[in-house]
């Protein structure tokens, strides 16, 4: 019996070490593999997981929040206090105020400061004057916003710009993260007063004695309160706002396992190689007492040294690589659904967990066939390489046959509706694909080379020749080496076309949707659940220059409905009709506007009906002020620029719940023959005094595009990493080619071939695979983008998106991929070129 | 020295010298070998292993340089010579025989012939080709692939591939040591032809001395040196 650890030793580790080159190619491929892995993970933690406010940080957590749509009114305190429970109330406003002059936006709010005692913490040691408290330019900072107290602040909030005194630090000693120091506090009416919500809350948090029972607190709370108001336990939101984020981490996720899926080709690749490499070695070892177990954990070892060390690597890599994944993370997180802050990126021992079970997890798996093939060779068999890859050759059709049951199982799992609101077969269906074109690449290898026999034979000769019969011959490893990098072309391609089509879709919908000439909005960024509103006067006082024709004012109010966070907007249904631009999914927008100021009626964009299951004509209840009101589905549009939706009624309904005529958007109409210049400075003239935002209509659009690729940036990095693993594989398993075949290699030069020509064979076969790779993968892609978007992003997003082929980027990415691929082959040509063909032949 | 005088050499090695460094030390691979060989001369090279009967093929066939000495192959002094020109000596003048047969397992027989006038850049090579299996009896299996050959067809093979371009001098290094008696028999009777008929010089290593016997001169090689010429 031949021990395993010797046999390791031997028939492993050995000629590992021999051929550094490609050993560490392979681990480097793997380790890039696990770091996007784990750079998504700890980003995804880090940008969705924070919902702390910053003001939590401050007060500390309390037992319930109460809040409603359009805010609470401020006697609702005395209400509350009313109550006969001893619960403690905080009572505040918040809002976003503009750092001048290089307007970074901080939060700010408004509470008691001197009644509410969830502040004493962060105001150890401070004493509060009522006169200068209830100064209108008083406010407290965190330590990133002033060094003393007495400092000036110039700030923007809402339309206003002013300076403020800052009367005193905030203690923020024992709050994680830099953020947290980044935060305004103003004293409640200051607050209310800055951000134009005079006898008006935002929230009131209430905070329990110990061992209150919180059902019965809850039951007192919501009996107190008018039906519209929502009293909520503290962590329900957190949770609905993790759920709200499952679809889009799932499918970060699912991108940052195509790199390590791409690993896992190329251990297979490797183990394979090395399997068949060894195959006399295997026989022997054998036959002097090597067990089939034995020889199976040997590979399985190689594979898991790899992957081990690939991990760790990985884990370093994915550790810096998080950093610039979490910002754009956050950023798309900001834009799309939640205002959050970023969290810190923790790197933990369950983060060493994943990697390593990525790692060596994907490995493992990867190398089970190859290995168990090496534990089936019989101890009499040392046969010949060309017999057994001629014996592959032979079941090429039969499993060009087999691939046909994971394609029609991809078609209908592509039928199937989704799982727990996650596109889970549509995933499957995907993988399935993947699946029927790995197991139908053996037959397009030879497919191809025996199609393009003549064709080589008289243009290519005899390099081409001697190449293509190579790369035919060598099945095993040349169809897996075209099955990884097709596979990440394919992944490529079709995330391509998705983000391509979605481009051109909402593009369109720009177009169309786009009718006024210039929006004006408060300053700011624009952020999911943020609308900072304008003086009310601002719109008439556009609307009365003679430039202009119309105003169409929009009032936004972040709502939640069936625990998802949704807008609810006030339009101006007869402006919209007239001079604006419509989509319905069905019906004529002018009907339907011209009924939407007649009642309860409100048209949903078409997420905010997909997410909620709701139909034209189908009602819902809608928390408004104080009250609850039922409205009526009149229309469904198409929106694309929010995944939470929109619920839009017209403004007088709008109004009649919440009386506040402060808008959030205008649409500004200019009258024929006025030019753009003059309209922006009768716009101006209009606003002077206040600071609003004024876009003209294309610079609107170009900044939705900005907004549009870089929540897309993220994407296109996975798939680049993708490519870069497999490009890296390939030059790695070229190498093995090129060491694999030294001997034919020395032949060639014995029978006069010159060191170009052995150059020129090598990188004939990287071009060939390069070009096989890309038309397999473009085909594959082409087919994964109609389930990525008919199938995964109308179930996971509910968008309707139309089919585009973004023709000239495709070219442009897979010329790339292919000079990519014939640069791969460069150092195993060079490896080639100087192999000393003497050398070469006689070794054995 | 001069195995026949009545030619001129086509293959002529001058006091070589080849020098290995091997773990630190030199090893003197050929120590002042000196050999003429004549336009259709059939040479044996014996000796035990390791004496250096390959090195002096290698050297032959302008696989690589003397470390003093010259080798000249067709009346050209190979030192000195880049690698273009050494290829293009090796294309044109010299053919090589292993005794693995180094077939290319995914080319059939007849396209492992037309390989080296492919590589030399000739016309036509499959007729060229056909023609060589011919002269070697194979050209009925010329379309089989090698493991579905013999181990002495596949040795035929690579005669017809080492003659194709009809080189002045063939390079046999144990063209038999992996046959069995029939088909080295065979094999051997073909080289005789080879040199008798198309006029190649052949220098064959062999450790066969039923082999040996059949050539014109045996060259006894002992410790990189000739220790003797016997003319069978």
């Amino acid at each position: 019996m031949i021990p395993t650890a010797t046999l390791f030793f031997r028939l492993i580790a050995r000629p590992l070490g021999r051929e550094p080159g490609r050993t560490v190619l392979t681990t480097f491929a793997v380790a890039l593999g696990v770091a996007v892995v784990v750079a998504i993970h700890l980003a995804a933690q880090a940008a969705t997981g924070s919902f702390r406010s910053s003001l939590e940080s401050v007060t500390g957590e309390a037992d319930f929040e109460i809040s409603g749509v359009g805010g609470l009114d401020e006697n609702l305190l005395a209400d509350l206090a009313a109550l006969p429970s001893p619960f403690r109330y905080s009572p505040r406003v918040e809002g976003v105020a503009l750092v001048e002059p290089h307007r970074y936006s901080v939060p700010l709010f408004g509470f008691d400061l001197i009644g509410d005692v969830s502040l004493k913490r962060s105001f150890a040691g401070q004493r509060f004057d009522v006169d200068v408290l209830r100064r209108s330019d008083s406010l407290w900072v965190g330590p990133r916003l002033a060094s003393t107290p007495g400092e000036t602040l110039r700030l923007t909030v809402n339309d206003l710009t002013r300076d403020y005194s800052v009367r005193g630090l905030l203690e923020t000693q024992g709050l994680a993260g830099v953020s947290r120091d980044s935060i305004i506090v103003m004293d409640l009416p200051v607050a209310q007063l800055a951000l134009g919500r005079q006898g008006r809350l935002d929230r009131i948090d209430v905070l329990l004695p110990p061992n209150a029972r919180l059902e019965e607190a809850e039951k007192v709370l919501r009996d107190a309160m008018p039906a519209g108001v929502t009293v909520q336990a503290k962590g329900v939101r957190l949770h609905e706002n993790r759920e709200m984020l499952s679809a889009f981490r799932w499918n970060l996720r699912v991108l940052s396992y195509i790199s390590l899926i791409v690993g896992a080709f190329l251990i297979y690749n490797t183990i394979a190689v090395s399997v068949v490499r060894r195959r006399t070695e295997i026989g022997v070892a054998r036959a002097l007492g090597a067990t089939r177990l034995g020889v199976h954990a040997v590979f399985l070892a190689e594979a898991g040294l790899l992957g081990f060390f690939g991990s760790a690597v990985g884990l370093l890599l994915g550790r810096l690589m998080a950093d610039g994944a979490v910002e754009l993370m956050a950023s798309t997180v900001n834009a799309l659904y939640v205002s959050s802050t970023p969290g810190e990126i923790a790197v933990t021992p369950v983060t060493g967990v994943i990697a390593i079970a990525a790692g060596v997890g994907a490995s493992l798996l990867a190398a089970w066939i190859p290995a168990r093939e090496a534990a089936l060779v019989a101890p009499t068999e040392a046969m010949a390489r060309g017999r057994h890859e001629y014996r592959a050759r032979q079941g090429v059709i039969r499993r060009l046959a087999y691939a046909g049951l994971p394609a029609t199982g991809a078609w209908l799992a592509s039928l199937a509706p989704p799982v727990a609101g996650k596109p889970l077969l549509g995933y499957l269906s995907a993988l399935l694909l993947v699946t029927a074109t790995v197991m139908a690449a053996p037959a397009l290898v030879v497919g191809v080379t025996r199609a393009t026999s003549r064709l080589v034979r008289s243009a290519f000769a005899p390099e081409g020749v001697v190449a293509s019969r190579g790369l035919a011959a060598a099945l095993p490893r040349t169809s897996v080496l075209v099955a990884t990098l097709a596979s990440a072309v394919a992944m490529l391609v079709s995330v391509a076309i998705m983000v391509g089509s979605y481009r051109n879709t909402v593009i369109v919908w720009l177009d169309q949707r786009l009718g006024a000439d210039f929006y004006v909005r408060p300053p700011g960024r624009s952020e999911a659940g943020r609308h900072p509103t304008m003086d009310a006067s601002v719109p008439d006082r556009i609307e009365s220059q003679p430039e202009i024709d119309a105003v169409a004012r929009f009032r936004a109010y972040p709502i939640r409905y069936k625990g998802r966070p949704a807008t609810m907007g006030g339009a101006q249904s007869e402006v919209i009709s007239r001079l604006g631009n419509l989509r319905l999914l069905s019906g004529r927008p002018q009907e339907v506007l011209a009924k939407l100021p007649a009642g309860d009626n409100v048209i949903v964009s078409e997420a905010f009906a997909d997410k909620h299951s709701l139909q034209v004509r189908d009602s819902l209840v809608l928390p408004m002020g104080d009250r609850k009101a039922e409205f009526r589905v009149i229309g469904v549009y198409y929106d694309y620029s929010n995944e939470n939706g929109y619920a839009l009624v017209d403004r007088s309904v709008l109004l009649k719940y919440l009386p506040d005529p402060a808008p959030s958007n205008l649409a500004v109409y200019l009258n024929p023959g006025v030019s753009h210049e003059q309209g922006r400075a009768a716009i101006e003239r209009a606003t002077a005094g206040r600071e609003v935002l004024i876009s003209a209509n294309g610079t609107l659009r170009t900044q939705a595009l900005r907004v549009f690729d870089r929540t897309f940036a993220i994407t296109y990095a996975l798939e680049a990493v993708a490519i870069v693993v497999a490009i890296l594989g390939m030059a790695g398993a070229l190498l093995a080619l090129v060491i694999d075949r030294r001997r034919e290699i020395g032949v060639l030069r014995f029978l006069g071939a010159s060191a170009w020509q052995i150059r020129r064979v090598v990188l004939f076969e990287s071009g060939f695979l390069g070009l096989l790779s890309n038309l397999i993968g473009l085909g594959l892609g082409a087919l994964l983008s109609l389930i990525l978007i008919f199938v995964i992003n109308k179930q996971s997003f509910g968008w309707t998106i139309q089919f585009h082929m973004p023709v000239a980027l495709l070219l442009g990415a897979i010329t790339l991929v292919y000079i990519a691929a014939i640069l791969a082959g460069l150092y195993p040509a060079r490896v080639a070129a100087r192999l000393s063909p003497i050398e070469a032949i006689y070794e054995e | 020295m001069s195995l026949d005088s009545s030619n001129p050499p086509v293959l002529k090695l001058e006091n070589v010298t080849k020098t290995y460094r091997a773990d630190g030390e030199e090893v003197h691979a050929l120590d002042g070998v000196s050999l003429d060989a004549a336009p259709g001369q059939f040479i044996s090279i014996v000796g035990r292993s390791g004496c250096g009967k390959t090195t002096l093929l290698n050297l032959a066939g302008a696989m690589d340089f003397p470390t003093s000495g010259r080798v000249y192959i067709g009346g050209d002094v190979t030192s000195g010579l880049s690698d273009a020109e050494l290829t293009a000596i090796r294309r044109t003048q010299v053919g090589f025989i292993f005794q693995f047969f180094q077939l290319f397992p995914n080319l059939s027989a007849v396209e492992n012939v037309e390989l080296p006038l492919m590589l030399a850049g000739g016309p036509a090579p499959g007729r060229t080709a056909k023609q060589s299996l011919e002269w070697v009896e194979m050209d009925r299996l010329a379309d089989r692939l090698p493991h579905q050959l013999s181990g002495g067809q596949m040795q035929r093979v690579a005669i017809a591939r080492a003659l194709v371009h009809s080189p002045k001098i063939l390079l046999a290094d144990e063209p038999i040591g992996n046959l069995d008696e029939t088909s080295a028999d065979v094999i051997i009777k073909l080289l005789r032809r080879v040199a008798r008929e198309l006029g190649a010089t052949i220098l064959m290593a062999t450790h066969s001395r039923e082999a040996a016997q059949v050539t014109d001169s045996i060259v006894r090689l002992r410790d990189g040196r000739i220790e003797e010429v016997v003319r069978p």
